[in-house]
């Protein structure tokens, strides 16, 4: 089937602006993904304005210089700079300019200033059922799973031009027949108390991740709603450890009441019986660093920390000097309110180091450290970590964390799955 | 000869052929700067895809290839003309946003990976048909 354009888009097709070419990249994608025609999306979340290369920033500005605007809500994901100006990021000249000139080129076509990878919990929250085009891997997965609006993995150039255009492919998890499981994920056979911790969910996501690969899945034996953090956890091990971009959970997410209304057929076509064996398998492959004696540092907040998150981060510290820093990336939308009470101030004083904007993984932060030791309770973190900053990771809990970090040294609270 | 099915049109070209043994990720796994392939476990890791027919039996899909490959043709370090076994939308943005640009884009053409051999250790040319043959 060919695709078939409106006559509204044929004519903003042909134009010679900035609308013309993102019209023409989505169509062209459309074309070679197979999609018969373009449906209307409602928002959009971009990932293209990390800087990767000049041929991004030029591209934006391109756009920009031929008057284009989004015509839908959008918000950015992070940049490779701290704009405001909470750590030091260690990007050179001329890279630095250029990154910048990209991250303004992007607020020049309308996108909101968000700066962040957890654009839904900084009020981005479009309706179930909802046609958007997101990028980055888990905001599109929190997107479809936990709000239940419809998203394929949107790159880069693609995101901006959708959001250009109002407009994206009919394809993949656009349709709702796309949408439903094949496979079961059981977690039945998983302690209470294992399933209760807060590892449970990053560590679970990792094997969900690297088990179902790009088809859908359901995961059942989960009592409670754990929370959004602990579902931001599982999406964001899950995209980085396989191409997940929808699960669902039974009795949990919007579009899985129970698992009969959600399998695509009368019966899975596949079972997976987690057992503790491989839970503790897929934990102990989420650390890369063999029994270190100490660490140099603690990174958390990937996907971005919600102010719950720091909460609990300030609750651990308790007051205490950190011998290590903990790097905390976030968004802007925490920053304001750890600023309110004082509460950022405490934080650094203990030696904190709050990353806004961008994140450890993505622009050079941390000091580059040759058999440098970092550890993380972000399944995210520990699976890009080793590759795009050099050190090797060992994975705990916060609470974990935090000690290693008073300490300077791994502390494990040992808790079998 | 071979008349393969065009992809994204774009200039023909001739190369010695490089023909990749495993998928690859684009982003992490070439370098945009040199067209070096830099992923340590990849079969072809140490090549360089820059002026060589890239015929690539599948890509891992990370959603900054296109950047990375946009990256490359503005670099002058792309490929002569890519080769692939299916059409990979992701990767190929790469190429159409360059287009856009009115940068000079190699072709980007669809060929059964069952044919790749053929062309292993051979210059290889890429007609603005579409035509893979092999230079003489």
């Amino acid at each position: 089937m060919s695709l078939a354009l409106s006559p509204e888009e044929q004519a903003t097709a042909a134009g010679h602006d900035g609308a013309g070419m993102a019209m023409r990249i989505v169509a062209e994608s459309a074309r070679l993904l197979g999609a018969p025609r373009l449906i209307p999306i409602c928002s959009a979340h971009i990932d293209g304005a990390l800087y990767h290369g000049d041929s991004g920033t030029l591209f934006a500005e391109r756009l920009v210089e031929g008057g284009a605007r989004v015509a839908v809500r959008s918000t950015l994901n992070v940049g490779a700079l701290d704009l405001m100006g909470c750590s030091r990021i260690r990007l050179e000249e001329p890279q630095r300019g250029m990154a910048r000139r990209m991250m303004e080129a992007y607020r020049k076509l309308g996108c909101e200033q968000s700066w962040t990878c957890a654009p839904y919990q900084a009020g981005h929250r479009p309706a179930q059922g909802s046609d958007v085009a997101w990028g980055e891997s888990n905001a599109v997965v929190f997107c479809n799973s936990v709000l239940g609006a419809r998203t394929n993995r949107y790159g880069d150039f693609l995101d901006i031009a959708c959001a250009i255009t109002g407009r994206a492919p009919d394809y993949g998890l656009h349709r709702a027949e796309n949408r439903r499981a094949r496979l079961v994920f059981d977690v039945s056979g998983l302690s209470p108390s294992f399933l209760a911790s807060e590892i449970a969910w990053p560590v679970l996501g990792s094997l969900y991740g690297r088990e179902i690969g790009d088809t859908i899945g359901v995961v059942t034996g989960i009592a409670n709603h754990p929370g959004e953090d602990a579902l931001k956890a599982f999406g964001a091990a899950a995209a980085s450890s396989g191409a997940v971009g929808l699960f669902h959970i039974a009795g949990v997410t919007p579009e899985a009441p129970n698992v009969e209304t959600i399998l695509a057929g009368p019966e899975p076509e596949a079972m997976i019986h987690v057992t503790p064996q491989m839970a503790a398998k897929a934990r102990a492959g989420l650390s890369t660093a063999a029994a270190p004696k100490t660490i140099d540092a603690v990174a958390i907040g990937s996907p971005h920390l919600s102010f719950a998150e720091f909460d609990m981060l300030e609750r651990l510290i308790a007051g205490r000097r950190l011998a290590v820093p903990i790097y905390a990336c976030t968004g802007r939308h925490v920053l304001g309110l750890l600023e309110q009470d004082g509460r950022r101030k405490r934080l650094e004083a203990s030696g904190v180091l709050i990353v806004a904007d961008t994140c450890v993984v993505v622009t050079p932060i941390m000091p580059e450290l040759a058999g440098g030791v970092l550890m993380t309770n972000s399944g995210k973190f520990a699976h890009y970590a080793p590759g795009n900053t050099g050190y090797a990771v060992l994975y705990a809990a916060l609470a974990d964390c935090v000690e290693s970090a008073v300490a300077g040294k791994p502390c494990f609270t040992d808790l079998a799955a | 000869m071979t008349a393969a099915e065009i992809l994204v049109p774009g200039k023909a070209g001739e190369g010695e052929a490089l023909v990749l043994t495993a998928p690859i990720s684009f982003w992490g796994g070439v370098d945009a700067k040199t067209g070096r392939i830099a992923d340590v476990r990849h079969p072809q890791h140490g090549e360089v895809i820059s002026g060589r027919v890239l015929f690539l039996p599948g890509t891992i899909g990370s959603s900054s290839a296109s950047a990375v490959l946009m990256e490359l043709v503005h670099n002058g370090q792309a490929p002569a003309a890519l080769v692939l076994h299916e059409p990979d939308a992701i990767l190929l943005l790469g190429l159409i946003v360059a287009r856009e640009m009115g940068w000079e884009t190699p072709m980007a053409v669809r060929l059964g990976r069952g044919l790749f051999d053929t062309y292993r250790g051979n210059t290889v040319k890429v007609a603005n048909d579409g035509v893979l043959s092999v230079a003489a």
